[in-house]
């Protein structure tokens, strides 16, 4: 008990807590803003938390996305267009209701079920976090070997509409991560002799450079204009939302499920939970024909799902090491930064940590009906300001951000590199995160491949011969097997 | 700018290739079978078979798609600049932001960049200047990184 009370001292300092603040702020505007995602809230934010302790720098993180995913909804509903993609489900729903004069109903709506939601997933990431830490406490390298490779090959598999694109994104990734000195030889890989490559390309730069900058680059290459925002004032945001609750109050707990255990599932994050549960909630309602004209029944599984995701994401990252989305993928970043090394030993070596990112995830979502309220008030004007101007300044941030890391441009370099890499990527259909997945998994993969190789002289038989390893190892061997049977079944039909 | 699947194929199949030849020149561990260019030749190898596979998709669907389909903005020459723009203003601060200073370098990417986006000349410039200066003061004052002070060197502040 000793380090929960210990995990109240350090949340509840005012430097952390005006950290929270400001990041609450600076997610809410980033999620509020058309073409600014969560995940880019993450990578500009990261730079500035590189220079705090880690548990300001994880609150800063933790807020700013629970803030920037429930943001999204705002232009969703007054523009039709999703702040961020994990609003992009049920733009059209929330859309019609502001059409149909509703649009303090919708905008309530995801408010209060993404805070709801949200304290859902973090009461499954308390209560799981731990016990599974424990189990882990007698992982040896094969099982983190096939745990990096489940994770991976769901990133790369399951949440790509392509596999193969997926698996591309994923080995250009793994390959950015050899470049360096090697970790078991010592060896400088892929350096070419440059000085600068031999610590490897740092993730920071890299990271900006793929989901902010590709970002900028998409924007300003853009044909489409900004519809301008509706004119329909926007009442009284808690009327009437009691009675929508306690009505669809299954609809509010079977989002929270599905949400927190879509996102505890490595490679899926908050976007795709909110896609299952509008499909789910469309399924089961006993007014589906409603759907898709300003029914609010969808919204309300939704945004309870798309919050629950984020913390749902968090179990495996912090238990295991292993991202659940690309958000996770960045904060296992940062936790390598900061010579915390996630995984099962964090839990014992210092649990007072774990607790305060714990109890940041409960102050973030309580601290969510305030501010998000403040937000849905002041979203026309945010909505009017120019992006023109915005992207500009968003780049040069992000300049800074990279060259904060090492102090040299060639942190500058490496995200110019990299964003060019992920803007051309995107517009061929490959998708970006498992690339970032494999960067920030990369290392862990090749250590433990080669640990294992070597303690087992190369047979391939004993990365089975433990019992979890082994189950871990078929699981993942059906999940490659999956999308290459079910192509031969569609040939077959076909024929 | 999106390419016919054959193309990006063939392009894997060249850089993995190059992988695992480069991995070749790796000294292998003393004693031991599996050194530095093991895991980069698997990766080289997956990727190359990955390559494979898209150049077959290409041909199979290279009558629906051509061999390299243009964006929208590719046949806008304000838009085909834009892009352009953006990446000549990162590499002249990665060539400039020493001698000039990140001040001087800052004002000068963020103003043109606004400009060039349409944002009229006096709000362009008041703007780079209110944000050049927030964020020098956010990092260089507070987060101590030792931003460039190049021209202005004589009256660093």
């Amino acid at each position: 008990m000793d380090a929960v009370a210990t995990a109240f001292g350090l949340v509840f300092d005012p430097y952390v807590l005006a950290v929270i603040v400001f990041s609450a702020l600076f997610g809410l505007f980033v999620g509020s803003i058309p073409g600014l995602t969560a995940t880019m809230a993450t990578a500009l934010l990261v730079p500035v938390t590189f220079f705090m302790e880690p548990v300001p720098a994880l609150a800063a993180i933790v807020t700013a996305v629970a803030m920037a995913i429930f943001a999204g909804d705002i232009p969703g509903a007054l523009l039709r267009i999703p702040g961020t993609p994990a609003s992009a489900a049920y733009v059209d729903e929330a859309y019609a209701m502001t059409r149909k004069g509703l649009a303090e109903r919708a905008l309530g709506t995801g408010l209060v079920c993404s805070a709801l939601g949200g304290f859902f997933g973090t009461v499954v990431l308390v209560t799981s976090a731990p016990t599974l830490a424990e189990f882990a406490l007698n992982f040896s390298s094969f099982e983190y070997f096939w745990l990096a490779c489940l994770g991976l090959t769901c990133a790369a598999i399951i949440s790509t509409e392509s596999p193969i694109r997926g698996l591309v994104s994923l080995l250009i990734g793994l390959f950015i991560a050899t470049i360096g000195i090697g970790i078991v030889s010592g060896h400088p890989r892929f350096t070419f002799g440059s000085i600068e490559l031999l610590g490897g390309v740092s993730f920071i730069p890299a990271m900006i450079g793929m989901f902010a900058v590709s970002e900028v680059l998409r924007y300003t290459t853009t044909t489409v204009h900004l519809p301008d925002v509706s004119q329909t004032p926007i009442g009284n945001l808690f009327k009437g939302l009691w009675p929508i609750l306690r009505r669809y109050k299954v609809n509010l707990l079977r989002g929270s499920i599905i949400g927190t255990a879509i996102g505890a599932l490595p490679g899926a994050g908050a976007d795709i939970a909110a896609w299952i549960s509008f499909a789910v909630s469309k399924k089961f309602s006993r007014e589906p024909e409603k759907y898709g004209t300003g029914h609010v029944e969808g919204l309300v599984d939704a945004s309870a799902a798309n919050n629950a995701g984020l913390s749902g994401a968090w179990v495996p990252a912090i238990v295991f090491g292993i991202p659940g989305d690309s958000i996770t993928a960045i904060v296992i970043g940062v936790l390598y930064m900061k010579g915390m090394n996630p995984g099962p030993m964090v839990f014992i070596n210092s649990p007072e940590l774990i607790y305060a990112v714990f109890l940041t995830f409960f102050v973030a979502n309580i601290a969510l009906i305030p501010l998000g309220f403040l937000a849905i008030r002041s979203a026309r004007q945010v909505l009017r300001i120019s992006r023109n101007a915005l992207m500009p300044i968003i780049l040069m941030f992000c300049v800074v951000g990279s060259f904060a890391i090492n102090n040299t441009v060639f942190g500058v370099t490496v995200m110019l590199v990299l964003g060019v890499l992920a803007y051309v990527m995107e517009e061929n259909h490959f998708p970006v995160a498992p690339a970032i997945l494999g960067i920030v998994l990369g290392p862990m993969l090749e250590d433990n491949f080669l640990t294992s190789m070597i303690k087992s002289d190369g047979r391939i038989v004993d990365f089975f011969e433990r019992p979890i390893a082994g189950v871990l190892g078929v699981v993942t061997i059906l999940v490659w097997l999956i999308p290459l049977v079910l192509t031969i079944r569609r040939r077959l039909k076909a024929a | 700018m999106r390419f016919n699947d054959a193309i990006l194929g063939v392009v894997l199949l060249i850089f993995g290739a190059a992988v695992v030849l480069h991995s070749r020149g790796f000294p292998g561990l003393p004693g031991q079978n599996y050194g530095p260019a093991f895991f980069p030749s698997i990766i080289g190898v997956a990727l190359g078979l990955c390559g494979v596979i898209l150049v077959v998709q290409g041909i199979l669907t290279r009558r629906e798609v051509g061999l390299v389909t243009l964006g929208e903005w590719a046949s806008s020459p304000r838009h085909r600049g834009n892009f352009f723009i953006v990446i000549l203003a990162l590499l002249f601060y990665v060539l400039f932001s020493k001698p000039l200073g990140f001040i001087p370098t800052s004002l000068l990417i963020t103003t043109v960049l606004m400009v060039r986006f349409g944002v009229r000349l006096l709000p362009a410039g008041l703007m780079a200047v209110a944000s050049t200066l927030v964020i020098h003061t956010a990092f260089y004052k507070f987060l101590l990184v030792p931003l460039p002070w190049g021209i202005l060197t004589q009256v660093a502040w």
